[in-house]
């Protein structure tokens, strides 16, 4: 059996006093973790050739500056000719110029692929990557979809943040994005 | 004698250059295929002088004072450089991170003068060869020196924080010129040899004048800081064309100095 602590402490001695400081922790932990559950649709849209569009999610600040990175799903696979797989993602442009660049992709827990047409879900805990803490105030949670040989579009949903009680706010695209459900609970 | 032909040879595609971008400072510019890039790549340019800003309809530029200034200060030649009859294409491999900046500078003097005969005579060249071209006994001389600069930045990844030489007519943007956004403000302020200066004449116009009926030119002069405060409405290319003259001349020759300042400038959609 693994032990969870170093074998040089004494367990015995130790194992009073820290298991229930650990236990209230975790629960402590729970009662405040806040969630973002996102909802986005990328519709489907009837096109010759259809690329699956690249995608960033983002919560912003009020000054419209980018607060955490939730998602950027784009193609990490190089071209025909062996050009970069990062070579279309300022087409991100809003994205693309308020964190992107700053950034060496791919981003830990935020990069991913491309997703197809449907309803896509996410989950976001506060405390843990990619959201962490966030501090009190009014937010945006923004999401950027640029297609290749296609549009592009911003869609913003405004929340504001800790969670008093479970809400769910909506805001939907035109033409590049669905709807963007956001689903926050305490 | 051969030496002779080809120092006269040069002479005259300077002059000729010189005529391209002092005489017809306004409508000379640069585009690039991209100014915002997420991955190193090549880059394509169209150099030429028009009627009006980006209209390929008049004469290629000639571009050999052009400098291609990488983030690290080391330079990138041009490739793949053909000089076509309405303009001139260019390649550029842009493999760093950081801003680019093009650079195309050019400076001579141009005299005008009446010879024994009273006969017009002109000049444009260089100093060395200003004093020998224009004699002694010259009627009615009128010397102006020149100083031209245009500039273009492509920025690959994170923008880097420019630098101005501090000689002749530069500009320093307070937002960096890879970043203008429609809607959002920009203050330019305008340096003439490193002094932010009142009264330069800046213009600028948006591409594709040929889809619509008015020019559309937007004109400001800098205030006593040097600066102009523009905020750009529409996405587009944009030609911005400042100039500027004073006496600051670097031969005795000249009574007045002109300076000309061109940028393109890339205004994206919200």
């Amino acid at each position: 059996m693994r032990k969870w602590v170093p074998e040089f402490i004494s367990l015995p001695a130790l194992a009073p006093a820290l298991l229930p400081a650990l236990i209230a922790g975790m629960f402590a932990g729970q009662a405040v973790a806040g969630e973002i559950n996102l909802k986005v649709t990328l519709p489907q849209i009837n096109s010759a050739e259809y690329h699956r569009p690249y995608v960033a999610i983002w919560i912003e600040k009020p000054d419209q500056t980018v607060e955490k990175n939730l998602a950027v799903w784009y193609s990490q696979k190089k071209t025909d000719k062996g050009e970069q797989s990062d070579k279309w993602l300022k087409d991100l442009r809003q994205w693309w110029r308020k964190s992107g660049r700053d950034q060496a992709m791919p981003l830990d827990g935020v990069t991913g692929a491309t997703r197809p047409v449907g309803e896509q879900k996410l989950s976001f805990v506060e405390g843990k990557s990619p959201l962490g803490n966030l501090p009190a105030g009014q937010y945006n949670v923004v999401v950027e979809s640029a297609r290749e040989k296609g549009g592009r579009e911003l869609v913003r949903v405004p929340f504001t943040w800790p969670v008093q009680k479970a809400v769910t706010a909506k805001s939907s695209g035109q033409e590049e994005l669905g709807d963007v459900v956001v689903e926050l609970k305490p | 004698m051969k030496l002779q032909i080809k120092l006269q040879s040069a002479l005259l595609s300077l002059a000729i250059g010189m005529s391209a971008s002092v005489v017809h400072a306004h409508g000379v510019w640069i585009t690039s295929s991209s100014s915002v890039l997420s991955a190193p790549q090549f880059v394509t340019f169209d150099a030429a002088s028009s009627s009006v800003p980006f209209l390929i309809d008049h004469r290629p530029l000639v571009i050999d004072a052009l400098s291609i200034i990488a983030p690290d200060g080391s330079k990138v030649p041009p490739v793949n450089v053909m000089k076509g009859e309405l303009r001139t294409v260019f390649d550029a491999k842009l493999e760093q991170t950081g801003t680019y900046r093009l650079e195309l500078v050019r400076s001579g003097f141009r005299a005008n003068w009446k010879d024994a005969e009273n006969k017009p005579k002109r000049f444009m060249g260089t100093a060395e060869a200003l004093a020998k071209e224009v004699p002694a006994d010259a009627k009615e001389l009128k010397v102006t020196e020149s100083i031209s600069r245009m500039e273009n930045f492509i920025t690959v990844g994170k923008p880097s924080t420019l630098k101005t030489t501090g000689s002749g007519l530069e500009l320093v943007s307070a937002t960096h010129p890879n970043d203008l956004v429609v809607g959002e403000p920009v203050e330019f302020t305008f340096l003439v040899d490193g002094k932010p200066t009142e009264g330069v004449e800046v213009e600028m116009i948006r591409n594709q004048t040929r889809y619509r009926n008015k020019l559309d030119e937007k004109k400001y002069k800098t205030d006593k800081n040097g600066k102009v405060k523009v905020t750009l409405q529409e996405a587009g290319l944009y030609w911005l064309d400042a100039d500027f003259k004073d006496n600051n001349v670097s031969n005795k020759l000249a009574k007045e100095r002109g300076l000309a300042y061109v940028l393109t400038l890339e205004v994206l959609p919200q």
